[in-house]
C-alpha cells in the first residue's frame, strides 16, 4: 500500500481518489450493462444492430469525466458506454434497446440511436463518420453564441476513411471550433484491420495535414486517458482550435451480434483477444485502486455487485415497460405539421 | 432443377460471369476476406483473387467512383454496396458521374457497371438502416434499376446486369437471401424489362417487385383460399426499363389493380405505376388503383411500430377487398 502523499502524485491534480473510484465504477456499470445486452437480444429482447463496447470503457468514461454540463457530445451507433458515461439512466438506455416506450428515444432509436438532450448528448448515428460533420455545427454554434463549450465527437478508426470525415476535420480547422475528434481506434472495422484500410495507419499523423493539434494515446488505461483528455479539453476550451485525438483501444466482443466467434476467427485470433484482455481497463483500475490503498478487496467486491445489479434492475425495469403506443408511429415527422397519408 | 438460395444464386452469377469474362470484378467492404457481410461472395477471393475481389475501406463514394471510372476504360466492375442506406453517400457517383456520362459525352463513353445489395428494412434496423430508394434511382435517367424477387430471377439478372453496358443499380433484399427456389443449371440470363406474372388470376392484378411479391403471393394465396377471390400477381423485376404492356394486359382482364412495395408511399415507385395506369388504361379500371406500401414516416426501431410502418399480407388483403367493393 502507498502512502497517500504518493498516490495524490500518481493522480492526476483534479483526481481525487473519490472521483476516481467514481469513475472506476462507471467503467463497471458499462461492463455489466454490456454483459446484459448479448443473452436479452438471444431472448429476441431486442432486434437490429447492437454493438456492445466491452474493453473501451475507458475511453468514454476518461473522457466524458471532463465534460461540463453545458458541454455536448455526439457518437456512433457503439454508443451505450457513451450514455452511461454521460450519466444516462440506465434503465432507460436499456428500455430502448427493448424498444419501449420509457427508452431514451421512445423506443423509436434503439441501440444505436442513444440520445440525452438535457445533458448535451446529441445522438448515436448508424451511418459510419456521419456524426463527424455533425460535430463541426455543433462546434460552430458554441462559437457563434461565444460560449466555452466544447462538443466531443467519438468515431471510430473505420471513419477515417468516409471523405465527409475529411472535410469536416478541415472545415472544423478553419473555423477553429471547439470540438474533440475522439477517435476510437481499436484495430478493426468490422472485420478491416486498420493497417489494411488505411494508408497511412497512424491515424493521428493522418490527421496532422489538417492543420490542428492531434496526438495518438493509450486507451486502455483509465487513469492515462483522464490524463490525456483533461490537457485536451481544456486546450480545446481555452484556445480557438479543435483536437484531433487517436486513441488505441480494443474491442473484446465481435463488431455486433452476428459477428460471432466463427466470424471473428476470419480476421483476429483467440490469442490476440488475449493479448488485449489482459490489458483490461477495469482490472487494470481495480488493481491501482488495491495497490494504491484507495479500495479493499471488499469494496470492489461490492462496487461489481452493485453496478451487476444496477444493470439487472435496467433489464427488469426494461421488460416491465410498455410498447410505445402504436400513435407514435406518426409522431416526431415534424415538428409543427401531422403525416397527411391519403389513403 | 437444382434448389438453391437467393445468396447462393446470386454468387453463382458471380462467379459464372467472372470465369467468362476477366474484365468482371468484385469491390466492396467486407466482400473478400470475410466473405461478405451477407455472404454472397463467399469463397470468391480464394477462387478469383486480390485483383478481381477487392476490398476496400469504409469508403462508399470512393468505391462507386472507382467502380464508374474503371467501367469506363472498359472493365467490369460489380460494386456491392453493404446495404443500400449506405450508399446514400454515393449517390453523387452514381447520379451525377455513372448516370450522366454517356449523355453528356455524346455517346462516347459508356459506364458498364453494377451496384448491388440489399435494400429495405424489416429486422429493425431503425430509421438510418431501412432504406429503399429505388424510385431515387428509377427517377434518374441513364439507370437502369432492377429488383428480383427470387433465386431465378436473381441469378438470370444480375447475368444480364454485368453484361448490360449501362450503370445498373441492382436491388437485393436482406430478407430473401436465405429464401429458396428452382435455378437453371448453367448460363441463362433474364433480360430487364419483363415483368413476371407469379400467379395467374382474373379479379384483380398485385403488382409488386422484389421481398413484397412473396408477401403478395401469400396474400393471393389467403385470398383464394378464403374468400374464392383470384389474384394475378405480377412481378415486375424491372423497374427501369418498367414492363407496362404486363399490367396492362393484366387489367384489361381484371379491371382492378393494386401497387404493393416496401418504400414509403409518398413519390414512391406505385406513384409511376398508378399515374400510367390512369393515363393507358382508365377506361379499363372498375376501382381506382390502391397502393400498399410504408407508412411516410422514418422507420421506427420498436418492434410494433416497424411492424405497423411496414406493408403487410394483410394490408394487401385489405386493400385488395376494397378494389373489389
Ligand atoms: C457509411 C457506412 N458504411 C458501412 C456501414 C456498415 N458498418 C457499420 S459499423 C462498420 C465498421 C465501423 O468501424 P469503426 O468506424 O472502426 O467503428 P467500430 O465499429 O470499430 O466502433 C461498418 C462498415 C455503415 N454503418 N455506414
Ligand atoms: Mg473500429
Amino acid at each position: 500500500m502507498k502512502t497517500e502523499v504518493a498516490v495524490r502524485k500518481a493522480l492526476p491534480e483534479s483526481l481525487t481518489p473519490q472521483r476516481l473510484v467514481e469513475l472506476y465504477r462507471t467503467m463497471l456499470l458499462i461492463r455489466h450493462f454490456e454483459e446484459q445486452c448479448s443473452p436479452a437480444y438471444r431472448q429476441g429482447k431486442m432486434g437490429g444492430y447492437m454493438h456492445v463496447y466491452i474493453g473501451q470503457e475507458a475511453v468514454a468514461t476518461g473522457f466524458i469525466a471532463h465534460m461540463r454540463d453545458d458541454d455536448y457530445m455526439v457518437c456512433s451507433y457503439r454508443d451505450h458506454g457513451h450514455a452511461l458515461a454521460r450519466g444516462t439512466d440506465p434503465r432507460r438506455v436499456m428500455a430502448e434497446l427493448f424498444g419501449r416506450y420509457t427508452g431514451v428515444s421512445k423506443g423509436k432509436g434503439g441501440s444505436m440511436h442513444l440520445v440525452d438532450v438535457e445533458r448535451g448528448f446529441l445522438g448515436g448515428y448508424g451511418i459510419v463518420g456521419g456524426m463527424v460533420p455533425l460535430a463541426v455545427g455543433i462546434g460552430y454554434g458554441i462559437r457563434y453564441r461565444g460560449g466555452d463549450q466544447v462538443c466531443l465527437c467519438f468515431f471510430g478508426d473505420g471513419a477515417m476513411n468516409i471523405g465527409p470525415v475529411h472535410e469536416a476535420l478541415n472545415m472544423a480547422a478553419i473555423y477553429k471550433v471547439p470540438v474533440v475528434f475522439v477517435c476510437e481506434n481499436n484495430r478493426y472495422a468490422m472485420a478491416t484491420p486498420v493497417e489494411f484500410a488505411s494508408a497511412v495507419p497512424n491515424l493521428a499523423e493522418r490527421a496532422k495535414q489538417y492543420g490542428m493539434p492531434t496526438r495518438q494515446i493509450e486507451g486502455m488505461d483509465l487513469l492515462e486517458v483522464y490524463r490525456q483528455a483533461e490537457e485536451i479539453i481544456r486546450q480545446v476550451r481555452t484556445t480557438p482550435t479543435p483536437f484531433f485525438v487517436e486513441v488505441i483501444t480494443y474491442r473484446f466482443e465481435g463488431h455486433g451480434i452476428a459477428d460471432n466467434p466463427t466470424n471473428q476467427a476470419l480476421y483476429r485470433t483467440k490469442e490476440e483477444v488475449e493479448y488485449w484482455r489482459q490489458r483490461d481497463p477495469i482490472v487494470n483500475t481495480a488493481r491501482f485502486l488495491l495497490d494504491s490503498g484507495i479500495a479493499t478487496e471488499q469494496q470492489l467486491l461490492e462496487w461489481d455487485a452493485h453496478a451487476k445489479q444496477q444493470a439487472l434492475e435496467a433489464v427488469a425495469y426494461a421488460d416491465a415497460s410498455p410498447e410505445p403506443p402504436i400513435e407514435e408511429l406518426y409522431r416526431d415527422v415534424y415538428t409543427d405539421m401531422e403525416v397527411q397519408e391519403w389513403r | 432443377m437444382a434448389v438453391i438460395t437467393y445468396r447462393e444464386a446470386l454468387r453463382q452469377a458471380l462467379t459464372e460471369e467472372m470465369e467468362r469474362d476477366p474484365n468482371v470484378f468484385l469491390v466492396g467492404e467486407e466482400i473478400g476476406r470475410y466473405q461478405g457481410t451477407f455472404r454472397v461472395t463467399e469463397g470468391l477471393l480464394q477462387r478469383f483473387g486480390e485483383m478481381r475481389v477487392v476490398d476496400t475501406p469504409i469508403s462508399e463514394s470512393g468505391i462507386a467512383g472507382m467502380a464508374i471510372g474503371a467501367a469506363m476504360i472498359g472493365l467490369r466492375p460489380v460494386a456491392e454496396f453493404m446495404t443500400f442506406s449506405f450508399a446514400l453517400i454515393a449517390v453523387d457517383q452514381i447520379v451525377n458521374h455513372a448516370a450522366k456520362i454517356l449523355y453528356m459525352f455524346g455517346g462516347q463513353i459508356s459506364v458498364p457497371v453494377v451496384f448491388r445489395g440489399p435494400a429495405g428494412g424489416g429486422a429493425q434496423l431503425s430509421a438510418q438502416h431501412s432504406h429503399s430508394l429505388e424510385s431515387w434511382y428509377a427517377h434518374i435517367p441513364g439507370l437502369k434499376v432492377v429488383t428480383p424477387a427470387t433465386p431465378a430471377d436473381a441469378k438470370g439478372m444480375l447475368k444480364t446486369a454485368i453484361r448490360d453496358d449501362n450503370p445498373v443499380i441492382f436491388m437485393e433484399h436482406a430478407k430473401l437471401y436465405s429464401t429458396r427456389g428452382e435455378v437453371p443449371e448453367g448460363d441463362y440470363t433474364i433480360p430487364f424489362g419483363v415483368a413476371d406474372v407469379k400467379r395467374e388470376g382474373s379479379d384483380v392484378t398485385i403488382i409488386a417487385y422484389s421481398q413484397p411479391v412473396l408477401l403478395a403471393l401469400h396474400a393471393a394465396e389467403k385470398l383464394a383460399e378464403t374468400e374464392g377471390i383470384q389474384c394475378e400477381v405480377i412481378d415486375l423485376r424491372s423497374l427501369q426499363p418498367l414492363d407496362m404492356e404486363t399490367i396492362l394486359r393484366s387489367i384489361s382482364k381484371t379491371h382492378r389493380a393494386v401497387v404493393v412495395h416496401e418504400d414509403h408511399r409518398n413519390v414512391g415507385f406505385g406513384a409511376e405505376i398508378v399515374a400510367r395506369i390512369q393515363e393507358f388504361a382508365f377506361d379499363e379500371l372498375d376501382a381506382p388503383v390502391l397502393r400498399v406500401a410504408s407508412a411516410d414516416v422514418p422507420i421506427p426501431y420498436a418492434r410494433n411500430l416497424e411492424r405497423a410502418a411496414f406493408p403487410s399480407e394483410e394490408d394487401i388483403i385489405r386493400a385488395v377487398k376494397r378494389v373489389l367493393v
